[in-house]
């Protein structure tokens, strides 16, 4: 997103710096119509609070900008990646309310008062979250890329197992949801692996599961 | 991405109005359609409506014993919900074939039913595609056409429509109610919502301009076999190639539809009165006058075998 800023035209340029000084005085109605009048459209910014990892950050955003990108560009936290950043790969995975979403296909003006949880958030090296632990122990992973994804999709999954959300491979719908590895591989289909760790991915969260760790 | 202005709204009503009032305005709600479309620039609106705050997320039973699902639930709370699990396990099988448990999360129950095609033209911006350009021409005709619709289609567009949940909600005969810009209310049968591409494959749904869909209500449980079978080219988290949605009663009688065939979900009520003499003679009725391409004319025995072993299954 900030990589497409910089390659408007000189006349984009032009005309977004002749916009910018009055565009957030702009009522909304004025701006849409402005813009579907086929002229370039301006950036347009607008205040967000985020609360990340415990820490509330008062900041003012690219109406574009996905919860992706703030995290790692805005908020310094890299640990959540940006593989495909069309929501096919699970790589940006994160939290938000305790649930698993992928934050590449989210925007950051949308989660004004939610509860966003990085990998970050759920350990650091010296205190490992069980699931880090596991995965390190399982060599879970070659080059990592995937990982910090594949993590905060585990805590989110193993929440829907708990709270008795079937899935495509659950042979009876209304029975509590087993913890086979059957079940792991499908409710983990989000989240990819170029390497190909998956075995040992779900050796981690089987352990995980079944209190092992 | 082009740039946007964006609010939130506050009644479903005033944000029909909005949407109806200003130019290129679009709703979002879980944004795992439209935020990939607009990274592309295949959509570019220029205002965007946020309709998260409307308390369009709950489920409440209706008095004729139905269930009435908020445009907002989530697909993954409407596939977990105890009385969908028990009632209407099609729906539930359906929603739980698509997609991630990321995007479930996010992917709401009205925007599940708006999605629009995974037709590889669609998607590439430097290719001719009537849905994406009207006019400009049909890539897929000539192109790869392999995953696109067969029956429904016209010579503007072979669009294949992407839901499984869609399937499900057009088998139970579900409502889409919703609110128009005038405030008025109305409610679409799920046959009549998915509009066929003709010459104006652009116009995807019965919706006017600004109406935003409120919910979807389900009639009262059908009982039977509730199945949803879906073939696809990887085992999880990938689109229908095929799916077969059916309800099978004790008699033999039930209801068909399919996905992956046609620009809409594909259901036809007469030719559910075959289903005892078999799957060919009701795939033979559900796809007369099919006009597949050498590359998705394979989908025509696909559905024959997807429903005969949901038949088979049904009788075991």
């Amino acid at each position: 997103m900030e990589a497409s800023n910089l390659k408007l035209s000189r006349r984009e340029l032009l005309v977004m710096s002749a916009a910018s000084a009055t565009m957030m005085a702009m009522p909304a109605v004025a701006a849409a119509q402005s813009a579907s009048a086929g002229r370039a459209r301006p950036p347009v910014n607008a205040p967000v609070a985020l609360r990340v990892n415990g820490h509330l950050h008062e900041l003012e955003l690219d109406t574009r900008s996905s919860l992706l990108d703030v995290l790692r560009e805005r908020l310094q936290l890299g640990g959540t990646k940006k593989g495909c950043d069309h929501g096919q790969c699970g790589a940006c995975t994160v939290l938000v309310n305790g649930r698993r979403i992928n934050s590449c296909l989210t925007l950051a003006v949308m989660h004004q008062g939610d509860e966003i949880t990085t990998i970050e958030g759920l350990g650091t090296p010296q205190r490992l979250h069980p699931l880090q632990a596991a995965f390190v122990r399982h060599d879970g992973y070659q080059c990592g890329y995937c990982t910090p994804g594949q993590i905060c999709s585990a805590v989110g999954m193993l929440a829907e197992i708990e709270a008795g959300v079937p899935s495509h491979v659950s042979a009876d719908l209304e029975a509590r949801p087993l913890l086979s590895a059957a079940e792991i591989r499908e409710r983990m289909s989000g989240n990819l692996c170029r390497c190909g760790a998956y075995a040992n991915i779900v050796d981690a969260i089987t352990d995980v599961a079944e209190g092992k760790a | 991405m082009k740039s946007f202005t964006y609010e939130k709204a506050q009644s479903p009503a005033e944000a029909a109005a909005a949407a109806a009032r200003i130019p290129d305005a679009r709703f979002i709600a879980g944004g795992t359609n439209l935020l990939d479309l607009m990274k592309l620039e295949v959509e570019t609106p220029a205002h965007l409506i946020d309709v998260n705050g409307l308390a369009l997320d709950r489920l409440e039973p209706l008095p004729d014993g139905g269930l009435r699902v908020g445009a907002l639930v989530r697909n993954t709370d409407l596939a977990a919900d105890a009385r969908v699990r028990r009632d209407y396990p099609v729906l539930a099988r359906a929603l739980l074939a698509g997609a991630s448990g990321q995007l479930r999360n996010k992917a709401t129950t009205a925007g599940n039913l708006l999605q629009r095609t995974r037709c590889p033209y669609f998607y590439d911006t430097n290719q001719p595609c009537n849905k994406r350009v009207p006019g400009s021409g049909c890539s897929a005709l000539e192109g790869f056409s392999r995953p696109l619709a067969l029956i429904g289609v016209s010579r503007t567009c072979i669009a294949s429509h992407p839901s499984d949940m869609a399937v499900a909600m057009r088998l139970l005969d579900a409502g889409v109610e919703t609110v128009k810009a005038d405030g008025s209310r109305r409610v679409i049968p799920i046959a009549d919502f998915h509009r066929l591409p003709g010459d104006t494959p652009q116009h995807e749904s019965a919706l006017a301009p600004g109406e935003l869909v409120t919910a979807v209500s389900l009639p009262p449980p059908l009982g039977g076999k509730h199945y949803y079978r879906k073939v696809r080219d990887r085992a999880s988290y990938a689109f229908a190639l095929v799916s077969v949605a059916a309800v099978v009663q004790p008699d033999g009688s039930g209801r068909v539809a399919l996905g992956g065939v046609a620009p809409r979900p594909w259901r036809l009520e007469s030719a559910e009165a075959a289903l005892p003499l078999g799957a060919r003679a009701v795939t033979e009725q559900l796809l007369a006058g099919a006009t597949p391409t050498q590359q998705n004319a394979f989908k025509i025995p696909l559905v024959q075998r997807t429903l005969s072993a949901v038949l088979a299954e049904a009788k075991g």
